[in-house]
């Protein structure tokens, strides 16, 4: 369906999947806070951020089983992959931990994907181009709320900016490999179906510092990347994270309702 | 070629007159056309849209106007599905504002959202995000009344 500009349908499968399992991961991830969150602005707030990332990620995972060939369809590559097959970043696997802990991934991630999804809708693969040009609306949604739970909580009680900063210290460690481009990724940025990602640092950089100052945060110190997620060596949490998600499937091959 | 022209827009009047009558699954007071989900109708196809990305009434939308079209005997026309250019709240018909209005939700509107109730632009923001992805939730600070508003989008 989708017509491939003169690059090879592996990567643009590859290319696909990393940005489908982010969203998906992420939005599996706050689908967990359903019915536990502080309060019912905050349940409805992260639950429908939640179905928004599930919904880019059946998108772009519909594209990738398109671009593979093989008869999969989004639902056999969110459910019948095991853990070293799925290709998202290291940071949309971590834990919720706390409300802040929650709050500080988003930060990083929304703040990152709004941007991601404002180059690539201008990608040459017509398809990733619709879907961004669509999320990024929503996403920068996401990122609004995710800067605004950041000023309230740093700049909140003495218990909440301590938690904020110790969620954002974890989660910092997985911000470098959102920037990260590989060997599988140049052909396509040569293309234009993907964006380089490393030349949205220092916007990004921009943007953090800047929330940051707002909430009374200190940028978290440099420290060595954790990296692996775009090539499967990925953290213990995604396997949890899988059994819980792909139980049904797993349990009851081909169930439908 | 006139004739043909003619004949054309009819049938396309006539499906989108049959479409009018499917209403949104989580808004029932409006009309997937009021909606602007309908995008356009051809000879073999019904064009649709999703409005959120993963709004979760996309597949029930996609059934209910599938059951309709093949009660009137249109089983050979298909359902296609675009992104582009995205669904923004703009293609609510005017119709479908005012049916959302009398229906206690405040239609899109770049301004403050006014009260459903009093028509009071007095309102104060209780939650972002309401019911459904496309709703936030207020309060009018003149009659009191909490009431959703439909975002712009």
């Amino acid at each position: 369906m989708t017509k491939l500009v003169g690059v090879k349908e592996n990567l643009l499968f590859d290319y696909a999947c990393r940005l489908g399992d982010d969203s998906l991961i992420l939005g599996q991830r706050l689908s967990e806070w359903c019915g536990h969150a502080p309060m019912l602005e905050v349940d409805l707030s992260l639950a429908n951020v939640g179905l928004d990332l599930i919904g880019q990620a059946t998108h772009f995972l519909a594209l990738a089983g398109e671009a593979e060939g093989k008869g999969r369809d989004a639902d056999a590559l969110a459910f019948r992959r095991d853990v070293l097959d799925f290709r998202n970043c290291l940071l949309v696997e971590q834990p919720n931990g706390d409300f802040a802990q929650t709050i500080a991934r988003q930060f990083l991630f929304s703040n990152w994907q709004e941007l991601l999804f404002r180059e690539l809708g201008t990608s040459t693969n017509l398809a990733i181009a619709a879907i961004a040009q669509k999320a990024v609306k929503e996403v920068a949604y996401h990122a609004r709320l995710a800067n605004e739970w950041m000023v309230r909580l740093g700049d909140g009680t003495a218990e909440s900016h301590a938690r904020l900063a110790s969620g954002l210290d974890w989660m910092w460690r997985f911000s470098d490999e959102l920037f990260e481009v590989d060997a599988a990724i140049e052909p396509l940025i040569a293309s234009g179906v993907a964006c380089d990602i490393r030349k949205l640092r220092p916007e990004w950089d921009g943007i953090v510092a800047r929330v940051l100052r707002d909430a009374t945060l200190d940028l978290p110190k440099p420290r060595r990347a954790t990296v692996g997620g775009r090539s499967g060596h990925h953290s213990e949490h995604l396997g949890h994270l899988l059994t819980e998600m792909q139980f049904l499937q797993r349990a009851y091959p081909d169930a439908k309702w | 070629m006139v004739v043909a022209a003619r004949t054309a827009s009819s049938f396309k009047d006539r499906v989108l007159e049959i479409l009018s009558y499917v209403p949104d699954p989580e808004i029932p007071c409006v009309s997937v056309v009021d909606l602007g989900i309908v995008r356009d109708v051809r000879d073999d196809a019904v064009i649709i849209t999703p409005t959120y990305t993963g709004c979760p009434a996309t597949l029930a939308i996609e059934a209910d106007i599938r059951a309709v079209l093949d009660k009137a005997g249109l089983s050979a026309l298909k359902i296609e599905t675009v992104l582009t250019p995205p669904w923004s709240t703009d293609w609510i018909s005017a119709e479908g504002r005012e049916k959302l209005r009398a229906y206690g939700i405040a239609p899109p509107l770049r301004t403050a959202p006014q009260c459903p109730r009093c028509g009071s632009a007095h309102t104060e923001e209780l939650s972002r995000f309401g019911s459904t992805p496309c709703k936030s939730l207020h309060r009018c600070l003149d009659c009191r009344e909490p009431f959703d508003r439909f975002k712009c989008h």
